[in-house]
Parts: structure tokens; sequence; C-alpha cells
């Protein structure tokens, strides 16, 4: 089977040589990350559509620019996260700089977590307190979390894409997934099955 | 190396991306053996990632794939009839 990155170059170059419905294709598998990863920054439906839109056409215009030296996808987000931060500093100014390195964040303690069962998501409440968590975010931190922990992007092309430090990256990683512990624990620990819980467990370890 | 629990919570992120080195590692595994406060912070975040990484949280607008791929075909067409008349 071919990597995504060789068919997406070949399909890139299918397009520049003008086959260029073949657009719809490439752009499928990463619609509902430019959407995500512009809805993370901007927090509003219509902006994020709106930014993810123009992020795209313009990545259409640009193909001719893109020099596979990247994959499509991480382009593309780079592409994405310039037309939100345009837009944000349209909107407002987001001054959440000075939160950064100096903030330590300490974990929700809860002796008594269990694992919480995907068919909680049933629970629209739920949904809202995660979806909420997470907007609520410094932006700083919210971008990184998305582009990480949504968009699986590694940490050099998170650190490539918004023009910092991979350590940098990674201090913004672990403060933002542990603010989400501090503020979502409490919360869904109420959730919690009987379930015994699973350790250790591998995630990203392999 | 005994690590206190702040220590752990430290490497918590780094340590689900399996991005500490090997001795590193043993040492969080050796002090998360007997503590249940850190083992079950561990647990809460890697629960938080899975369930923010589920589609249904942060679901897409309805009517955005299809909005969008109407934008795509104009913007093609548009190009199309450009690039005829630069020709």
């Amino acid at each position: 089977m071919r990597d995504q990155h060789t068919k997406e170059l070949e399909l890139i170059h299918a397009i520049l040589e003008g086959d260029r419905d073949l657009f719809h294709e490439l752009i499928r598998p990463h619609e509902r990350t430019a959407y995500l990863t512009a809805f993370s920054l901007l927090r509003n439906e219509a902006d994020a559509e709106d930014v993810a839109q123009e992020a795209i056409l313009k990545a259409y215009r640009a193909l001719a620019t893109f020099r596979g030296a990247s994959r499509f996808g991480t382009w593309l987000v780079s592409i994405v996260l310039n037309e939100a931060r345009g837009r944000l500093r349209k909107k407002l100014r987001a001054n959440t700089e000075s939160f950064e390195e100096q903030v330590e964040v300490s974990p929700a303690l809860l002796t008594d977590w269990r694992e919480i069962p995907s068919e909680a998501l049933e629970r629209h409440e739920l949904i809202q307190k995660i979806e909420s968590a997470i907007k609520d975010l410094p932006l700083t931190f919210r971008e990184v979390f998305v582009l990480r922990d949504r968009d699986e992007l590694a940490i050099d092309e998170i650190a490539a894409t918004l023009g910092i430090t991979e350590n940098l990256v990674k201090v913004r990683l672990h403060r933002a997934r542990m603010m989400l512990q501090k503020c979502l624990a409490p919360y869904l620990k109420s959730t919690v099955s009987s379930r015994p819980r699973r350790f250790p467990f591998s995630w990203r370890a392999q | 190396m005994n690590l206190d629990c702040k220590h752990v919570w430290a490497y918590i992120s780094d340590y689900i991306d399996g991005s500490v080195d090997p001795e590193r590692r043993r040492d969080i595994e050796n002090h998360l053996a007997h503590c249940e406060i850190c083992s079950a912070i561990l647990d809460s975040v890697h629960n938080i990632l899975i369930l923010t990484a589920d589609d249904r949280v942060f679901a897409l607008p309805i009517g955005y794939s299809q909005r969008l791929h109407e934008r795509i075909a104009e913007e093609i067409r548009t190009s199309e009839d450009d690039g005829s008349s630069d020709g």
C-alpha cells in the first residue's frame, strides 16, 4: 500500500498538470482538521468555517509552491493557522503570552480514578464540558494541544508550524494537558464506571 | 532514583508521549507502582486525551463539507476560466 504522502504528491502533480478537480480528493482527508484547527483558535463556528474555507482556497491557489518537504496536511495546517491568527488579530488583542513558562499547574488529586468509557460521550453535557474546557485554555496552550492531541501532528511538525522550539511545544502541551486534567477530572469522576483501572497502558509510547 | 510526586507530574506528558528516556521511564514506573495518587492522575490525563480525540467532541457544522466543496468547485471553474483566457 502506498503511503498517504506519496499518494498526495501524485495528486498534487496531477492537479498542477491540469486535472484540477482532483483537489476535492486531495482536501477531503484534511477538511475536518482544517475546521478544528481554525475553531481551536477562534472558538466560533461561523468564523472557523469561513477561515477553513479561505485557507483551503489559498492552498489551492498556492499549490505550485508546495515543495513536498513536509506533509501536505502540515502545510495546510500552517495556512489555516496564519489565516486564523489574522482573523483573531482583527477581532481582539489576544494577550496570553504572559501565562507562559512560569506558571506551574498542579493536577487534580483523585485517588479513585477509573476509566471513563467512551460511551459516556453519549451524554451531551459531557461533550459540552470537554469542549468548554478546551475552549477555555489560553490560546498558546490551546493551539498546541489541538495540533498534537486532535490533529496528531508530531512535536517537530508543530514546532515548525508555530515557529517555536520543540521544547516549548512540549512545555505548552504538558501545561495544556494538566490544565484540562485539573478542570475535567473532578467532573468526569462523576461518570466513573466500576470497571478496573488499566495500568500500565500504552498510548503513543510504542 | 526515587522520584517524588511533583517530579512525576512534571514528566506525565512526556511519559504519555513515550519521549522519556528508558532510565527515567523506569523511575516513573517504580513510583507509579506504589503511588495511587500519581497513577490516578496519569490515568485521568490519558482518559481525557482519548475523550477529547473522539469525533463527537467538536462535531463539524452540518453541511460544512458540502459548502466547502461547492466553493472549491467555484474556485476551480474560475481558475480554469483564467487559465483559458491566458492561453
